[in-house]
């Protein structure tokens, strides 16, 4: 009742406002149905049933007159209707749009609604949005439509939240506690079923609760179909409170999980509710039809995944349609599925978690991100239309409300969720290394949320064969309200209140990255030691299989062979590059990097102070080459933009480029190069005069390549040359950064340090050894100079302190990209 | 590997042969009891080495040193040791316990200590107390020397931006002239203060019942 108050509270005024005009417009529309229905469009109706389908509508829309219309030689000659209103035409999808338009502007709503959405959670908003929609509807004489039924939740609006929910699976802690989520999920919910369906027996044959026609079987339905967590609302709730890993893992993949155990619970109780009786030989089914279900919902998924692995080999050349395939192909699996009354659920999570590593390595980036956000919008606006729709289904309903089934239910409930909860983890935590304090045992016990899953299943029972439906759809649904309402609005102060650990919102750094390999592989390693085949082992085994075939056949392209480090350290760079532009062109540094710090003051001892004194770039030279290419490919997309808009394709086929495109990319080229160079002040201290020779102390830690710059007339004095990007014969970008820093041209006891740095290079000489491959990345390149002049001239830039600029990669790595930049 | 409800370890190798004891391991240190077999167990470099199943690890060399590292073997020296017997083996393999059901903050985090030590241990390869760029650099070139070229390449890189991190997070700014060193132990400890080792660093040995070992003190 709060969130009534809440509305009428003066921050909230306008928005409800907003909401009444809203309800009010859809009102008109529905009466606006009725009236063209009723009066217009009657003749048109009985048309339809004698001419063929295809043509009378188009005829309808013309506003002839339907009577008439078979027999077009009597043409009786009206006025040509200018403008006429045919509004059942589009009824449907205009309603349709409707509800989500109607949705989405609640979602929106909420959030303008400071301090409402951090008490009451949406969930419970929306409920309450979609009583008061019902009700409007109601009191405007209307039938409420049926808006969740069975066969629309099942099969529209479900299916994105488990998408949803599968695709971004956090795969390792999932696996980690799979264990126990299974308990939690299977034994658990079995637990519930029958704890709750038994006692509710028991209770319905209590004399004067006028409840004797109970039957077991059917009470044990009613236990199954209220025992299983929802998703949904765990989903819901459980996004906004924010906590911990672990916690959240456990609850929402039980209430993923238990899905099978539910959808066989339900067609055994369904199927012997007709026959009366169960013999042992049905309960052995009944276990059978569980694995058949389960496995067969995974199998089914994972076919379905790998399909869609493979097609995303192929995708290269349509990259507009990438996304569809996931969406399309886990809709099949979840379809075929259901098919066999496999568990749905289960197919889809298996599906999208089984699909997401290959097809993230084949997609391209843009891909990747629209299918993320389709699967958010979708996702989201399914769960706000399902809690709308929880709430007209409410009002719509026919309701029988008994006092003592309601009741006990609800408190059978909470009781058996307690005890299901508390017995269970006593047992799992014989098992777990990580145990499960009374803490977290009371967040599993309480986040335990029933939704929308129950409700429909408990909308798709048979009235005939069940007469009490109608209270058991009463009991759901006060159920439902109950978890949701007291719980989910109770649940965020009492995780404050108890201090559960919240999630750590700081994002993972490279070094944890590292030591999560690491420590994968040492523990192999150990294992392997003492001859004990365990997890470890089996998961590099299973590691090891996935790599040699499995991503050799549904990856293309060699980016099979890129170990998830790998993988993970250019996201990073990927990301920090995009804040770095978002920033500002990086001449204010965003605070979230390491940038604070830069490569000169953790390179090895080598450096003299002397030239760090003066040199001033805080960020790395790879750094700015990111950036630049960055900066670069923008400049691609805005050519992209300018050319004309394809519908196919995404990105624009290079060889279409004519002169003309070259004319203008390089004048861009010049207007960046300017930027760039201004930008390259902040960054950097003029260089040093070309002959000096500290730029070679700047060589990296090596001795040997120092020694070999030294010797070979291979050096020349070049400040541009410091760097030079290594074109990485795997299509990888590598970004060698330079650990050389600026030189200051007063640096005047130079040769000392060369011969210092002589000394302790000769110490390390037989380390540097081995890393002398990877150097030659920073070695010069003999012809740079003559590059620079040519890059001036491209440029048309003949502003000297350019080339100077340490910042500047020079043009001399232009030639080694693939953009035809230079013509 | 079996341990026995008495936490008695008994260890079955066939790679090694001769693995037969029993000990009993306490909650703080590795006391040998009760040696029931009278084989003499000594392992050089040369029996880990002959381990096939390593063969495929990249930290196959590392793993080997630090069976034989004299800091994880209580021994408060740097340096290495040619051949350990038996103790000396569940010394380091000691480091790879569970932690304990009910465990105060403070054993947890000197578990926490114990464990990252080891790791800290095996990327300080020359035992000076910080891990330097060049120590880094390799431990990651090491981690990714199973990925072909790709790995080497750009294993530099990521070490590169790793110790960047470590410089950024422990310093915050730093002067230009100001050097980074290297890694030390407790910058280590600042680094990887949300990794939660002391739950992730554990090997679950067949029948391993951690409320005894709590109690086996």
């Amino acid at each position: 009742m709060s969130v009534r108050v809440a509305l009428h509270s003066p921050t909230g005024s306008r928005s409800f406002l907003e909401r009444g005009l809203l309800l009010l417009v859809m009102l008109i529309f529905l009466e606006g149905t009725v009236l063209t229905l009723g009066a217009a469009s009657s003749p048109d109706i009985s048309a339809q049933d004698n001419t063929g389908g295809g043509h009378d509508r188009r005829d309808d829309h013309r506003g002839i007159a339907g009577s008439h219309e078979h027999t077009n030689y009597t043409y009786t000659k009206k006025a040509f209707p200018v403008l006429s209103l045919d509004y059942h035409h589009i009824q449907v999808p205009f309603e349709i749009s409707l509800w989500v338009l109607l949705a989405s502007l609640m979602k929106l709503g909420f959030h303008l609604i400071p301090r409402l959405s951090s008490i009451v959670p949406e969930s419970c908003l929306l409920i309450v949005v979609g009583l008061l929609v019902g009700g409007l509807i109601k009191l405007a004489g209307e039938e409420v439509p049926p808006v969740l039924d069975s066969n629309l939740f099942f099969l529209c609006l479900l299916p994105p939240i488990i998408l949803d929910a599968g695709y971004f699976l956090p795969i390792r802690p999932f696996m980690e506690n799979i264990g126990t989520i299974l308990m939690f999920a299977v034994v658990g919910t079995l637990w519930n079923a029958f704890f709750v369906g038994g006692l509710l027996y028991a209770v319905c044959q209590i004399e004067g609760t006028y409840l004797s026609q109970v039957e077991l079987l059917p009470c044990l339905l009613f236990g199954s179909i209220i025992s299983a967590v929802d998703p949904v609302a765990v989903l819901a709730v459980f996004e906004e409170i924010h906590i911990n890993e672990l916690l959240h893992i456990l609850v929402f993949g039980e209430s993923l999980l238990n899905d099978a155990v539910t959808v066989v619970l339900y067609h055994l109780f369904e199927e012997y509710s007709g026959a009366g009786e169960v013999t042992p030989m049905d309960v052995v089914l009944g276990v059978i039809c569980f694995l058949i279900v389960s496995l067969g919902g995974i199998a089914v998924g994972a076919i379905y995944g790998i399909l869609a692995a493979f097609t995303s080999r192929f995708t290269s050349h349509t990259r507009v349609i990438e996304p569809l395939f996931v969406f399309v192909y886990s809709y099949m699996a979840y379809l075929s599925a259901e098919m066999f009354h496999l568990s749905g659920i289960m197919a889809l999570i298996a599906c999208g978690a089984v699909m997401r590593p290959y097809v993230e390595a084949n997609i391209s980036h843009k891909s990747h991100t629209t299918v993320k956000y389709f699967l958010k919008m979708w996702s989201s606006v399914s769960e706000t239309l399902i809690f709308i729709f929880l709430g007209v289904a409410t009002v719509a309903g026919p309701h029988a409300w008994n006092w003592t089934f309601v009741s006990v239910t609800v408190i059978l409930c909470l009781v058996s969720r307690v005890i299901g909860v508390v017995g269970l983890t006593f047992i799992i935590n014989k098992f777990r290394i990580v145990k499960l304090t009374t803490k977290d045992q009371f967040i599993v016990a309480y986040g335990g949320l029933r939704g929308a899953i129950a409700f429909s299943l408990g909308y798709l029972l048979d009235k005939d064969l069940f007469p009490m439906r109608t209270m058991f759809l009463t009991a759901i649904i006060t159920e439902i309200f109950f978890t949701v309402f007291v719980q989910g609005m109770t649940i965020k102060p009492l995780v404050d209140l108890l201090a559960v650990k919240k999630k750590q919102e700081a994002k993972r750094s490279i070094n944890e990255e590292i030591h999560t390999q690491f420590l994968d592989h040492l523990l192999t390693g150990i294992e392997d030691i003492c001859g004990h085949y365990g997890h470890h082992h089996w998961k590099d085994k299973l590691n090891r299989f996935n790599k040699k075939y499995i991503k050799k056949c549904l990856i293309a392209g060699e980016r099979y062979k890129e170990p998830q480090l790998i993988a993970f350290y250019h996201k990073m760079e990927f990301k920090q590059a995009i804040e770095l532009v978002e920033s500002g062109g990086g001449v204010k540094l965003p605070s979230a990097m390491p940038s604070q710090v830069s490569m000169q003051n953790i390179q090895p001892k080598k450096l003299p102070p002397a030239v760090a004194e003066r040199a001033l770039p805080q960020f790395t030279k790879g750094r700015e080459e990111e950036i630049r290419k960055i900066l670069r490919s923008n400049l691609q997309k805005t050519r992209q933009r300018l050319r004309s808009y394809n519908r196919h394709t995404l990105v624009a086929d290079p060889f279409e480029d004519g002169w003309n495109d070259f004319l203008l990319k390089k004048q861009r080229m010049i207007e960046l190069e300017k930027k760039m160079t201004e930008m390259s002040n902040y960054l950097t201290v003029p260089a040093a005069p070309p002959d000096s020779p500290t730029m070679c102390r700047a060589r990296l830690a090596s001795g040997d390549d120092f020694k070999a710059e030294k010797a070979g007339a291979k050096v020349i004095p070049d400040p541009n040359a410091f760097y030079n990007i290594k074109a990485s014969s795997e299509g990888v970008p590598t970004i060698q950064v330079d650990l050389a820093s600026p030189q200051s041209p007063d640096s005047v006891n130079m040769l000392n340090e060369f011969s210092k740095r002589g000394a302790t290079d000769q110490g390390l000489g037989q380390r540097e050894g081995a890393t002398r491959d990877e150097d030659q990345g920073l070695m010069m390149k003999p012809s740079s100079a003559g590059k620079v002049e040519k890059g001036e001239e491209d440029g048309g830039n003949k502003n000297p302190g350019l080339m100077r600029c340490l910042s500047d990669p020079g043009p001399s790595n232009e030639d080694e990209e693939d953009e035809p930049f230079l013509p | 590997m079996l341990v026995d409800s008495n936490l008695n370890i008994i260890l079955v190798n066939s790679n090694l042969g001769l693995w037969q004891k029993a000990v009993n391991i306490s909650h703080d240190n590795v006391v040998v009891t009760n040696i029931f077999s009278c084989h003499v167990f000594f392992c050089s470099r040369q029996d880990l080495a002959s381990i096939s199943a390593l063969d495929n690890n990249p930290l196959r060399a590392q793993i080997i040193n630090a069976f034989f590292d004299k800091r994880n073997l209580r021994q408060n020296e740097a340096g290495t040791v040619q051949v350990i017997g038996f103790e000396e083996f569940l010394m380091v393999m000691s480091h790879f316990r569970p932690a304990a059901m009910h465990i105060t903050e403070e054993e947890r985090e000197k578990l926490r200590r114990e464990k990252l030590r080891f790791v800290f241990n095996m990327h300080d390869t020359d035992s000076d107390g910080t891990i330097t760029l060049e120590e880094y650099r390799r431990a990651v070139e090491e981690l990714l020397s199973k990925a072909g070229t790709i790995g080497q390449e750009t294993a530099k890189a990521i070490a590169d931006a790793a110790m960047l991190e470590v410089a950024s997070t422990t310093r915050g700014k730093m002067e230009p002239d100001e050097f980074y060193e290297g890694i030390t132990f407790e910058n280590f400890l600042q680094i990887l203060k949300t990794f939660d080792i002391e739950t992730r660093m554990h090997i679950r040995f067949l029948n391993m019942d951690t409320a005894t070992m709590r109690c086996g003190k």
